[in-house]
C-alpha cells in the first residue's frame, strides 16, 4: 500500500527536527511529538567527501540490498568452538618460517617495539635462534617471512603473533562453512603478545603447545559438535561483559561448559587442575574466543559486492587498517593513533604505543566498544560514567545498519548492539567507531601498562570511500 | 583596539544560538565587535569583509567553531573567556534538557520509527542534501531553509510528487499541519479551512484572522516564495491544493502568493476549475480577471482572504467584518494630525513581515502613486543604496538587505527599534507605520520591545514640538504564546493605535497623510 499525500491529514504528526532546536521545543510545547536532530554538517563539510557521498548516494539502492545482505550473514552467522590443532597445521598458506602479526602488513624494520619483541620471542620459541641477537640478525637478512593473520583466517591481539608450532583454536562458522583461528591467551603481565620475550614467557608457551592445546582440543573433539560461543557471548553480555575489554563472565561460562569434558580426557587430575588454574586465572581468557567467533562471522560477511559494510578494522602499533565488504581483501590504511585512557601507577603517556591489535575485531561484529552500555564496570576503567557508555553504544547506532539479533544490552530495554558498520555513514556523520583497548608498553616485552579508549584515523574510512567511488561510480 | 581569536575544533553551535551569544559578548565591556560563527566559507567571506578574518580563523574549518573579538586589548583575554562560559552554559543546558539526541536523520527514524515529517533548517548548502535523503525515506518535508538553488529546489520538488510527499519551501517559514505549528506559525483553532501560500507571513495573517472569526483550519501548507515563478511552475502549490481537495476535512480551499508568472497562473487556474470545493484565490496585488471562467472567488488583500473564507463556513451575516466604518477612520486620523507640527508630512513604514508589507506598499502606491520601498512596486521607487528614507517610504526590514548575519526582525527586534528611532530623527517624519508578527518562531514579547522604539521615537519628536503618530496591527490570535490582547496592550501603552488587521493600519496611515497635504 502506497501512502498517498492526504493520508498525512489523518496520521499523528511526529516531526525530525534537524536544525534549530526551538522549533522542536515549540511543538513539545503545543503537546506534538518532536525529536531534536544534533546536525553536524555532513563530512565535517569536506566538499570532497560531500561529493563523493552525493555520487555514491546514486546508487543507494543497490548498497542497501547489499548491506542487508552482509548484514543479514552477520547476523546467522553460528561461530562454534570444534577444535585446538597446531597453527601450521590449522591455518592455510602457513609453510616454512613465517610468522603471522596484527593487521594491517607492515615490514620488520617499521614494526612497533612490542610487535618487534614478539617476533624474536618467537624466533626464540620456535628454535631458529638461540637468543635476541641472533633472532634480529636472522630478521634483519629477512629469512623469517612476515604476513598478517588476517590473511590466513586468523586474528591475535596486541602484536597478534602466531608462529607454527602454537596451539590455535579452531572456530567453525556452521551456517557458512568458513573457518577462523586464534592462539590461546597467555595472561596478563610479561607475555609473547605485549612484546615480551624472556624464558618464563618461552616456557608458558612450551607448556601451551604441549599440554594446554592438547588437553583443550581432546575436550572439544569430546563435545557433541563444539561449544557455541555465539551462546556464551550474548550470556556474557547480560553479565557485564561486552568480551573485547572484559571477558570475566564470558570466561567463567566458558570454563562450566568446558571442565566437565576436560574430565573425560585422559589428562591427570594434576594436569587438569593446572589448566583450570590457568583459565580462571585469567580474565581475558576467553578474548582469544570471542575474537575468533567475530572473525569467522565477519569473514562470511565479505566480499559482497557493493556492501558498504566493514569487515575489519585492525592495527599494528603504526598503522591501523580497515576492510569493507563490498571492496574484498584490500587495506585501507591511516596512521595508528594515542589511546586515551587510564595509566596503572608508574606510566604515563610517554610509555605507550600506539593502538595495536586485531582485536578490533570484536566491534565490526557488534560486540566490544559497541556493547559498551553492557560493561558499566569497565566504562569507570576507562574514565567515563555508566552514562558515558549508555551514549557510547548509542552513537553506534548512528553508523551501523542494524541491531543484533542475538546480543541485546539490559540497561538498552535489550536493544540488540549496533550491528554492521556502514563506512558512508562514518563518513556522513563523522561519528567514529568506538574503541576501547588496552594500552601497551611502547618497548618490548613490559606488557600492558593501561587502558582507554581510541580513535581510528579518518583518513582510512576516507581512502576506503574514495575507493569505493572509484569501483562502483562513474 | 585589537583582535584576538580563538579555534574551537569540531563544535557545532546553530547560528541562531551563535548569533545571540554574538550579541550577549558584544554587549561587554570594551567590545567593538565580537562573531562567533562556524567557519565554514560563506562564513569567513562576512568575517573578511567585517575585517575580521585574522589568520587563525582562516585556517578554521567548516565544522570548528570561530571567535573573533575586536575591542581594547586589555579586556580580550577576559572576553573570550567570558564567551566560552556562555557557550558552556548553552551545552549543559541542553544537556539537561534532552539525555540524548541522535546525530542523523537515519538516527532520528530509529528512534522515532513513526516520524512522518522532517523540519530542515540546516545552512542552506546542505539543506537540499537532507531534503533528498528525508524524502527517499518516505518522509515529509518543510525546508526552512533559504540559499538552496532553483535546480536543488525543482529536483526534490519533482522527487517529491514522484513520492507523493509534502516538500514545503526551500526559505518556507509557515505551516500548520495537523494544527502543530512548524517553524514560524500561530496557534489557530483546527476547523474546515485549508491554506496553501507561497509567502509567510501571508499564512500567518490568514490563518489568524480566520481563527480570529472562530473558525478554524485545517491545514496550513507552504510552498515557499519561489514555487510560482516560472521556473518551479507551481509544482508544490498543485499538489497541495490536489491533496487538500481530497482531504475530507478541508471544506474551502485558500490560495495565498504573489501574483504568480503567467504561464503559471494559468496552470494553477486550470487545476483550480477541476476541484470541487470552493477556492479563494489571494495572488496580493495581483489581477483579479485570473478567476474569470473558474468558480474561484478573488480577494484583493490577506484580510479579504480570510474574511471570504470565514463567511463561506458561517454564513455572510456571521462574519465580524474587522473594518473600520470612513467615519472611525477620519476620526482616528483627525485625532492624530490634529497634534503635529506643520513641517510633518511623511510616511515611514516599518515592517518586520515580508508580505504584510508588500500589502501595505500595494495599497499605499495604489492610493498615493509614488511610494519608496526596498521591495518597492515599480524600479524607480526603489531606495538607494544606502537604504535611506525617501519621502513616503514602507520598509520590509526582514529582507536579505537588512538581515545579512543577522537574525530575522521578528526574531530578534532591535534591527527595527534602531531604524524607527534613527527615522524619528527627521524633521517631515509624521507617521509610523508597523506590523507586530505573534506566534511560535517570533519573539516571545515583540510588542514590548517595539514600545521601547515607539517611547523613544515619540519623545525626540515631542521634544521638538511636534508629534508621532504610530499606527500599529497585530497579526496573531490569543491562544499564540505572546497573546493578541497583551501585545495591543503593550502598543496601545506607548501611544501607538492598533487596528484589527495591516489592511485596517493602511486606511488609516492613508487618511492622515491625505489630510496632510
Amino acid at each position: 500500500m502506497t501512502k498517498k499525500l492526504e493520508d498525512l491529514f489523518k496520521e499523528e504528526l511526529n516531526v525530525i527536527n534537524i536544525g534549530l532546536e526551538s522549533f522542536a521545543e515549540n511543538l513539545k510545547n503545543e503537546g506534538f511529538n518532536a525529536i531534536q536532530v544534533d546536525y553536524k554538517p555532513p563530512a565535517g563539510g569536506d566538499k570532497e567527501m560531500i561529493k563523493l557521498l552525493d555520487k555514491i548516494d546514486r546508487i543507494s539502492d543497490k548498497i542497501e540490498k547489499a548491506n542487508k545482505e552482509a548484514v543479514k550473514r552477520i547476523q546467522k552467522s553460528e561461530p562454534v568452538l570444534v577444535d585446538v590443532q597446531t597453527a601450521k597445521d590449522a591455518l592455510p598458506n602457513f609453510e616454512g618460517k613465517m610468522i603471522l602479526h596484527a593487521a594491517p602488513p607492515e615490514k620488520w624494520e617499521d614494526m612497533s617495539g612490542p610487535m618487534q619483541g614478539a617476533a624474536i620471542g618467537a624466533c626464540i620459541y620456535e628454535g631458529w635462534a638461540e637468543d635476541e641477537e641472533s633472532a634480529r640478525k636472522m630478521l634483519d637478512v629477512g629469512e623469517v617471512t612476515f604476513d598478517p593473520a588476517h590473511h590466513h583466517n586468523a586474528v591475535g591481539p596486541m602484536t597478534g603473533i602466531v608462529s607454527p608450532s602454537m596451539p590455535v583454536w579452531v572456530v567453525e562458522n556452521k551456517t557458512y562453512g568458513n573457518k577462523a583461528f586464534t592462539t590461546l591467551n597467555e595472561g596478563l603481565g610479561k607475555v609473547l603478545r605485549f612484546g615480551a620475550n624472556g624464558p618464563e614467557v618461552i616456557e608458558r608457551l612450551k607448556w601451551m603447545e604441549k599440554v594446554l592445546g592438547p588437553a583443550l582440543g581432546a575436550a572439544l573433539r569430546k563435545t557433541d559438535g563444539g561449544i557455541n560461543l555465539k551462546n556464551i557471548t550474548s550470556q556474557a553480555l547480560h553479565m557485564g561483559d561486552e568480551v573485547h575489554n572484559r571477558n570475566k563472565a564470558a570466561t567463567s561460562l566458558f570454563i562450566r561448559e568446558i571442565t566437565p569434558y576436560l574430565l573425560e580426557t585422559d589428562y591427570s587430575n594434576k594436569d587438569i587442575k593446572e589448566i583450570i588454574k590457568f583459565m580462571g586465572g585469567n580474565e581475558h581468557f576467553y578474548l582469544n574466543l570471542s575474537m575468533p567467533a567475530s572473525k569467522a562471522t565477519m569473514d562470511a560477511a565479505s566480499g559482497v559486492e557493493y556492501s558498504t559494510v566493514l569487515t575489519a578494522m585492525a592495527r599494528n602499533g603504526v598503522h591501523f587498517g580497515i576492510r569493507i565488504s563490498g571492496l574484498g581483501d584490500k587495506w585501507f590504511v591511516g596512521d595508528a593513533q594515542k589511546v586515551d585512557g587510564l595509566y596503572f601507577p608508574g606510566y604515563t603517556e610517554e610509555d605507550a604505543c600506539l593502538d595495536l591489535g586485531d582485536s578490533t575485531i570484536s566491534e565490526t561484529a557488534a560486540v566490544g566498544g559497541f556493547a559498551m552500555a553492557a560493561a558499566p564496570a569497565i566504562v569507570g576503567f576507562v574514565g567515563g560514567t555508566v552514562a558515558d557508555s549508555i551514549r557510547f553504544t548509542k552513537d553506534m547506532y548512528e553508523i551501523t545498519i542494524a541491531e543484533n539479533e542475538n546480543f541485546t544490552i539490559p540497561p538498552l530495554n535489550f536493544r540488540g548492539t549496533p550491528t554492521g558498520i556502514d563506512l558512508t555513514k562514518i563518513i556522513e556523520t563523522q561519528i567514529l567507531p568506538a574503541i576501547n583497548t588496552g594500552i601497551a608498553h611502547k618497548e618490548p616485552g613490559i606488557g600492558q601498562i593501561g587502558a582507554g579508549l581510541v580513535d581510528p584515523p579518518e583518513e582510512c574510512f576516507k581512502k576506503a570511500i574514495r575507493a569505493f567511488a572509484q569501483k562502483y561510480t562513474k | 583596539m585589537a583582535k584576538k581569536a580563538l579555534v574551537k575544533e569540531g563544535t557545532y553551535f546553530d547560528s541562531v544560538t551563535l548569533m545571540s551569544i554574538s550579541k550577549d559578548v558584544k554587549a561587554l565591556d570594551g567590545v567593538r565587535e565580537a562573531t562567533i560563527i562556524m567557519g565554514t566559507d560563506s562564513n569567513k567571506e562576512i568575517l573578511k569583509s567585517a575585517d575580521l578574518l585574522v589568520p587563525e580563523a582562516e585556517a578554521a574549518k567548516a565544522n570548528d567553531l570561530i571567535i573573533v573579538i575586536d575591542g581594547e586589548e586589555e579586556i580580550l583575554d577576559k572576553a573570550i573567556e567570558d564567551t566560552n562560559k556562555m557557550l558552556a552554559e548553552k551545552k549543559s543546558t541542553s544537556d539537561q534538557e534532552q539525555e540524548y539526541n541522535p546525530g542523523s536523520l537515519d538516527g532520528a527514524i530509529n528512534a522515532q520509527p513513526d516520524s512522518n515529517l522532517v523540519i530542515i533548517s540546516v545552512p542552506g548548502e546542505y539543506a537540499a542534501r537532507e531534503a533528498r535523503k528525508a524524502l527517499n525515506r518516505g518522509l515529509h518535508v518543510m525546508l526552512f531553509s533559504d540559499n538552496v538553488s532553483v535546480e536543488d529546489e525543482i529536483a526534490l520538488k519533482e522527487l517529491a510528487v514522484e513520492k507523493d510527499l509534502l516538500l514545503m519551501g526551500p526559505d518556507c517559514g509557515t505551516a500548520i499541519v495537523n494544527g502543530a505549528p512548524l517553524a514560524f506559525a500561530n496557534v489557530v483553532s483546527r476547523g474546515p479551512v485549508g491554506i496553501v501560500a507561497a509567502s509567510g507571513t501571508g499564512a500567518q495573517a490568514v490563518s489568524s484572522l480566520v481563527d480570529r472569526q472562530g473558525v478554524g483550519l485545517t491545514q496550513v501548507i507552504g510552498t515557499g516564495g519561489r514555487d510560482l515563478k516560472s521556473k518551479v511552475k507551481g509544482i508544490e502549490m498543485i499538489k497541495d491544493m490536489k491533496a487538500l481537495a481530497k482531504d475530507e476535512n478541508t471544506e474551502i480551499i485558500v490560495l495565498v502568493s504573489k501574483p504568480p508568472a503567467e504561464e503559471v497562473s494559468k496552470k494553477i487556474m486550470e487545476e483550480v476549475k477541476k476541484i470541487d470545493k470552493p477556492v479563494i484565490v489571494n495572488f496580493l496585488g495581483g489581477d483579479p480577471s485570473v478567476v474569470e471562467g473558474t468558480d474561484a472567488i478573488w480577494a484583493d488583500t490577506l484580510e479579504d482572504a480570510a474574511l471570504k473564507a470565514a463567511a463561506f463556513i458561517k454564513g455572510e451575516g456571521e462574519v465580524n467584518s474587522a473594518g473600520l466604518t470612513e467615519e472611525e477612520v477620519a476620526e482616528i486620523a483627525k485625532e492624530e494630525t490634529s497634534k503635529m507640527s506643520k513641517d510633518q508630512k511623511y510616511l515611514r513604514g516599518l515592517y518586520t513581515g515580508g508580505t504584510l508589507c508588500s500589502e501595505a506598499v500595494i495599497l499605499l502606491t495604489e492610493e498615493f502613486g509614488e511610494m519608496y520601498s526596498n521591495a518597492p512596486l515599480k524600479d524607480e521607487l526603489a531606495l538607494k543604496e544606502d537604504l535611506k528614507s525617501i519621502k513616503n517610504t514602507v520598509i520590509d526590514l526582514g529582507e536579505d538587505e537588512f538581515t545579512k548575519g543577522k537574525p530575522h526582525p521578528m526574531i530578534e527586534p532591535s534591527l527595527r527599534n534602531e531604524r524607527m528611532v534613527q527615522e524619528a530623527e527627521d524633521k517631515k517624519i509624521a507617521v509610523v507605520l508597523l506590523d507586530v508578527v505573534l506566534g511560535y518562531g517570533s519573539h516571545m514579547d515583540p510588542a514590548g520591545e517595539v514600545a521601547k522604539a515607539i517611547k523613544e521615537a515619540k519623545e525626540t519628536v515631542k521634544t521638538r514640538g511636534g508629534y508621532l503618530s504610530v499606527i500599529a496591527s497585530v497579526c496573531g490570535t490569543e491562544k499564540d504564546p505572546q497573546n493578541l490582547q497583551a501585545q495591543e496592550e503593550k502598543l496601545r501603552q506607548v501611544g501607538a493605535k492598533v487596528l484589527p488587521t495591516n489592511v485596517q493600519a493602511v486606511r488609516v496611515v492613508s487618511k492622515i497623510l491625505s489630510d496632510l497635504n
